[in-house]
C-alpha cells in the first residue's frame, strides 16, 4: 500500500496531548525511576539530568539532560518520554527531536538560553510543551506552535500555591473572554498580547485551543485533585514523587487521585499512610530571584 | 440510549463530545458499578499501560469482559485495541504490536479506505498507534497501513488503530449507535 502520510500535522501534535489527559507525567533521572514510574500508571516521563528540587539547590546553570541519559530511560519504557530544552535554544530542540523524544518541554525550569524569543516550534516534526502564568503568555506560545501547555507553578517547591494561581488566573481569564461583546474581542486580544485569533478560538471552545496540565509544586494526591478540580487536564509531577519518602506508593496514590479527583473518599484512600512528602519550600523565602515562573516573555 | 465510554484516562472527552453530538447520553465509567445498564460500550486512546494499571485497579477487567461478550456494541480506538487483544482482556482474537509505526515524529494522518464503510476514504489519525500483527479467522479486517491491519471487526467489536475522535468524521460513532438500535440479532465476541 502507499498511503501518502501526512507527519507532523498540528492535530498529530496536539494529538498525543489529547492521549495523555486524565495521566499523570513524571520527572524520572535515571531508568529504573523511569520503570518505576511506568509501573505506577505514568502516562509519559520527563527525562532529566536532575529533578527541579536538586536544579535549585545546585544553582548554576541547568541545561538540556545527556542524550545517553535519555537514551537509556527511553530504552526502559514504552510509555512516550519529554525532555526539556532552555528556553529559546533551538539547537537543544534540535538535539532532543534527533533522538526522537516524543514531546520537548521549552521549560523555565532550565536556564533561559534568550532573553527575548522562544523557539520557533513551527519548525519542528516533534511537538512542544510550554509553561505559562496566564492566558495571554500560553496563547503566545501557542502562537509559536505549542501543542500543549502546562501552568507553571514553581518547580521543585512542593507548595502547590503558585500552580493554582496560574490555573485560576487562565481559567478566569476564559470566563471573563467568554462574557464579551465580539466587537470587544480585539481590544482583549492587545491586552492580552495575544493573536486575535486564538483569542476567537478560546472564546468558541471555552478553552485553551490545545490540551493544558497543571505543573510545578504538585506533590501530594490532594494536590493533584485540587488541580483537575480547578480545570487541569492532568498534571506533571516533578519533584513531589523521588523526593518523597516512598515513591512507588506516592506515584500510584497521584495516578489514582488524578483519575478519581471528583470523588473526595478516593482521593482519601489514595492518601492513607504514604510516608512523608518532599518537604517543600514556602514561596516568599524564595525572593524575587528565586522564582522560576518569571522566566518566559 | 446510554454509551459508556472508559474515562481511565485518554481522550474520553473526545468520544464522549462526538457521541453527544449525535444524540446519544456518554457517560463516564471509572468503576464496575458505573458499566450498568450500558447500550453501548467506547474504549478510547490513551495509554494502554496506564488503562490497563488502571483496569486492574479497579477490577474492571471482568465486568468489561462480561459485558462485551454478551452483545454490547463496542468500539475501541488505538489504546483501546490494545486493551482488548489476546494479551490483555482477550476479547478480540488478535495480537497488537504497540507504536508499531515508531515514536510520535512518525506519528501521522492519512486517508483510508474501510471496508463495507460507505462514504469514501476517512481521514485517519495515528498516534504512536499500534497495528496488527495477527488476527484469528473470526476477525474480518476492514483496513490496512503499510500492509499491515488498522481496523478489525469481530461480531459487536469494531477496534482502529487510528483515531476517529480526533476528526470531524462521525461514521465509526455512527456505526456504533446503529449497532445499537439495530435488532437484536447481536453474536457476541
Amino acid at each position: 500500500m502507499a498511503e501518502v502520510k501526512d507527519t507532523a500535522t498540528f492535530r498529530v501534535k496536539a494529538g498525543l496531548a489529547e492521549m495523555l489527559k486524565g495521566g499523570v507525567i513524571m520527572d524520572v533521572v535515571t531508568a529504573e525511576q523511569a520503570r518505576i514510574a511506568e509501573a505506577a500508571g505514568a502516562v509519559a516521563v520527563m527525562a532529566l539530568e536532575r529533578v527541579p528540587a536538586d536544579i535549585r539547590a545546585a544553582g548554576g546553570v541547568a541545561r538540556m539532560a545527556d542524550p545517553t541519559k535519555i537514551e537509556e530511560i527511553q530504552g526502559a519504557v514504552t510509555i512516550p518520554v519529554m525532555a526539556k530544552a532552555r528556553i529559546g535554544h533551538f539547537a537543544e530542540a534540535q538535539v532532543l527531536e534527533a533522538l526522537e523524544v516524543d514531546y520537548v518541554d521549552e521549560s523555565e525550569v532550565l536556564t533561559p538560553a534568550d532573553e527575548s524569543n522562544h523557539i520557533d516550534k513551527w519548525a519542528f516534526n516533534v511537538p512542544f510543551v510550554c509553561g505559562a502564568t496566564n492566558l495571554g503568555e500560553a496563547l503566545r506560545r501557542i502562537a509559536e506552535g505549542a501543542a500543549m501547555i502546562r501552568t507553571k507553578g514553581e518547580a521543585g517547591t512542593g507548595n502547590v500555591v503558585e500552580a493554582v494561581r496560574h490555573m485560576r488566573a487562565i481559567q478566569g481569564e476564559v470566563r471573563r473572554l467568554g462574557s464579551l461583546d465580539p466587537a470587544e474581542l480585539p481590544s482583549a486580544a492587545k491586552a492580552l498580547q495575544a493573536p486575535l485569533d486564538l483569542v476567537r478560538m478560546v472564546v468558541e471552545k471555552r478553552g485553551l485551543p490545545v490540551v493544558n496540565f497543571s505543573a510545578g509544586g504538585i506533590a501530594t494526591p490532594a494536590d493533584a485533585a485540587l488541580m483537575m478540580q480547578l480545570g487541569a487536564e492532568g498534571v506533571f509531577v516533578g519533584s513531589g514523587i523521588f523526593k518523597s519518602e516512598d515513591p512507588e506508593r506516592t506515584a500510584n496514590a497521584i495516578v489514582e487521585a488524578t483519575t478519581h479527583f471528583d470523588d473526595p473518599a478516593r482521593v482519601a484512600g489514595a492518601s492513607r499512610d504514604l510516608g512523608a512528602a518532599m518537604a517543600g519550600i514556602e514561596i516568599a523565602a524564595l525572593g524575587d530571584d528565586g522564582l522560576i515562573q518569571t522566566r518566559g516573555w | 440510549m446510554t454509551i459508556g465510554v472508559l474515562a481511565l484516562q485518554g481522550d474520553f472527552e473526545a468520544h464522549a463530545d462526538l457521541l453527544a453530538a449525535l444524540g446519544a447520553d456518554a457517560r463516564a465509567v471509572r468503576t464496575p458499578e458505573e458499566l450498568s445498564d450500558l447500550d453501548g460500550l467506547v474504549l478510547p486512546g490513551g495509554e494502554s499501560t496506564t488503562m490497563t494499571l488502571g483496569i486492574e485497579r479497579e477490577r474492571l477487567a471482568g465486568p468489561l469482559r462480561e459485558l462485551i461478550r454478551s452483545g454490547t456494541p463496542t468500539l475501541a480506538t488505538c489504546a483501546g485495541l490494545i486493551v482488548l487483544d489476546r494479551q490483555h482482556l482477550g476479547i478480540l482474537d488478535v495480537t497488537t504490536r504497540r507504536n508499531a509505526f515508531g515514536r510520535q515524529v512518525r506519528s501521522f494522518e492519512t486517508q483510508i479506505d474501510l471496508a463495507g464503510m460507505p462514504g469514501g476514504p476517512l481521514c485517519a489519525v495515528f498516534i504512536r498507534a499500534p497495528w496488527v500483527e495477527e488476527a484469528g479467522p473470526g476477525v474480518e479486517v476492514l483496513a490496512e497501513v503499510d500492509g499491515h491491519p488498522v481496523a478489525v471487526r469481530q461480531a459487536n467489536v469494531l477496534a482502529v488503530a487510528f483515531h476517529p475522535e480526533l476528526t470531524e468524521d462521525t461514521r465509526l460513532h455512527r456505526w456504533l449507535l446503529d449497532s445499537v438500535s439495530a435488532p437484536r440479532a447481536r453474536t457476541a465476541a
